[in-house]
């Protein structure tokens, strides 16, 4: 019930953001040189009668309002155009590639989230200790590294030295494997991006799980809960560590966007065929369409995404969405 | 001063000062050093480091001087990542101080926008905007400064909510002063402090962010960038991966100061903070 509240308040707050991405996105490609008759024509040929004749049908002679709403209109037909490059709707080429892009993200964030949030834990258990000076120092490098680069020493390093894992692609190319043998050849494929991918945000997680902890030690439920002879551990996992875990989770939401725009790069790097490096083929071959469909599909992720967060925090946190004007 | 002392008794502040104060005079002099164009070909294909003195590092497949292109582009790194900081300091302020001060409608649009603009990738944006406009320095620092502005534009805003209820600003209004003087002399000082905190973060990202442009090849063509370099490298990684690694290596050192400085920075605010 209070979920349902908060997804439907959430829901509404959406629609203006979405609204100024559609336009954004449709001035983008107003500026940009050519037109949706000029990518047709590229993969059919033809000539200029025909070109005429195909702006008159498609509506691309009238105005910019005409166009704009010609834009949207064809935008809630989940119409996206058409891609040059690809010579198919737009809406086909991006939804094929979405799910490896999701498995990436899902995992990179999953195992980032959990690694780095349990570090973090470990880190504060004893602040200024030896084990936390390594923790903290090393995250603070690892935040430093630029993803794409890592992908490359990690190529280096597990597959072209010690060639223990494939560097490229997202499973063995024709290996007809199937189920679980399947899934293993995936996993093996997405170990080094992952890595490469997550590894800022492990670190990430870390610094703020062991600030988070420090900081809440020092409130006096937890005192409390000591004074009444709670085992030291109980009160670190579940008192403390839970309310540390809060503002973890409302990162999570902020990075999707990052983490998307992360993937660009790691995509290409390891030739994983997803959304990110759909939008470096889209950009090195001028294909502006294709590129806004996946800004779109993008920001539609993220708005998944940040909704995904929210429940996850009401159902960690009974606070919020509890009484009628607590909106977060 | 007593915040200078400040950053000085915070020792990341100072490894990371000191770092970054001798990567931009490295950028500085990289044309004295080098004074010859770092693109030109200066010895045979795929020197390998610490062979020939003439360039210790090596050379690249073409047998471009390794060495001279990182001194150059350090340039574009530093040059980039300030500026685009600068630029989304200033536009993030701008916004945040306008939806602060005005409220009403004019805030709610702003947020508005600000909340569309986090909710495209950065990264995408930057890429969809070059791809549109074309790679040039300019352009490259505008498009990141797109994806970075709104981190300031909430902290401003934030901070304005608060300031505009204050006694001085009733008495700047009460005195006739004119709202763009009060938000510009009145509101502004007051509203950036927090911001500061968050330029080191926002400098970092911009150097990575230009650094991935540059690796996918839209950075800047007439320049070298370290990530240039680094997608030049890949492509005799098997062979060569030092022409992949040492230009990385020098990307994440220039980061990490930068990451540094801030924890100095962060340190030394928060100090004149507890003293208030």
């Amino acid at each position: 019930m209070r979920g349902a509240r908060l997804v439907s308040r959430r829901l509404l707050g959406v629609v203006p953001v979405l609204a100024i991405v559609i336009v954004g996105t449709f001035f983008l490609l107003e500026a940009s040189s050519g037109d949706a008759v000029d990518a047709y024509l590229v993969s059919t040929g033809g000539d200029r009668g025909l070109a005429d004749q195909l702006r008159r049908d498609w509506g691309l002679d009238r105005s910019a309002w005409a166009r704009l709403a010609l834009f949207v209109s064809s935008l809630a037909r989940f119409d996206l155009g058409w891609s040059v490059a690809f010579s198919r709707p737009v809406v086909e080429v991006v939804l094929e590639r979405l799910p490896n892009t999701l498995l990436l993200m899902g995992t990179a964030i999953a195992l980032a989230f959990g690694a780095g949030s349990i570090l973090g834990i470990v880190a504060a258990n004893r602040p200024g200790s030896a084990v936390d000076r390594a923790l903290s120092l090393g995250s603070l490098a690892i935040y430093a590294i630029p993803g794409f680069w890592l992908g490359l020493v990690l190529i280096v390093v597990f597959a072209v030295q010690l060639r223990l894992l494939p560097s490229g692609g997202i499973e063995t190319i024709a290996s007809g494997k199937q189920g679980l043998e399947r899934a293993g050849d995936i996993a093996r494929h997405l170990v080094l991006p992952v890595a490469a991918l997550g590894m800022v945000y492990l670190a990430l997680y870390l610094r703020m799980m062991r600030a988070g902890m420090i900081e809440t030690w020092r409130h006096d439920f937890v005192r409390a809960a000591l004074a009444r002879g709670l085992p030291r551990r109980q009160v670190v996992w579940r008192h403390i560590a839970r309310n540390a875990l809060l503002p973890l989770v409302t990162m999570l939401g902020l990075q999707a966007a990052s983490m998307l725009g992360g993937s660009v790069v790691i995509e290409s790097v390891f030739a994983v065929p997803g959304l990110g490096r759909l939008a470096h083929e889209a950009v090195a071959q001028r294909d502006t369409p294709l590129l806004l469909g996946v800004i779109l599909v993008g920001a539609v992720v993220v708005i998944a995404a940040n909704l995904a967060v929210d429940l996850l925090y009401a159902w960690l946190d009974p606070r919020v969405g509890a009484g009628p004007e607590t909106a977060a | 001063m007593s915040a200078l002392r400040r950053f000085a008794g915070s020792p990341d502040g100072v490894v990371g000062a000191g770092l970054l104060l001798s990567f931009a005079i490295v950028a500085v002099f990289a044309p004295v050093a080098y004074p010859e164009d770092p693109l030109s070909i200066v010895g045979g294909p795929l020197v390998r480091p610490f062979v020939d003195w003439s360039t210790p590092l090596g050379t690249d497949r073409l047998g471009r001087d390794l060495l001279a292109g990182l001194l150059h582009g350090a340039r574009t790194s530093m040059l980039v990542g300030l500026f685009a900081a600068l630029v989304a300091i200033l536009l993030g302020a701008a916004v945040g101080v306008a939806a602060g001060l005005s409220g009403g409608w004019i805030d709610e649009s702003l947020m508005r926008i600000t909340e569309a603009f986090q909710t495209v990738p950065g990264f995408l944006l930057a890429l969809a905007f070059i791809s549109v406009v074309g790679p040039s320095l300019p352009m490259v620092v505008f498009a990141i400064a797109l994806g970075a502005w709104t981190g300031p534009a909430r902290v401003v805003r934030a901070e304005v909510l608060s300031i505009r209820e204050r006694d001085f600003v009733a008495a700047a209004r009460v005195i006739g002063m004119h709202p763009v003087e009060i938000a510009w002399r009145e509101v502004l000082p007051h509203a950036l402090p927090p911001v500061v905190s968050l330029a080191s973060v926002i400098v970092a990202g911009a150097i990575l962010t230009e650094a991935a442009l540059s690796f996918l090849g839209l950075g800047d063509p007439n320049r070298v960038t370290w990530g240039g370099l680094i997608a030049e490298g890949r492509t005799v990684l098997r062979s060569a991966p030092y022409l992949s690694i040492v230009p990385g290596l020098a990307l994440l050192s220039t980061v990490l100061a930068v990451h540094l400085t801030g924890e100095g920075i962060v340190a030394a605010l928060a100090g004149r903070r507890s003293f208030q």
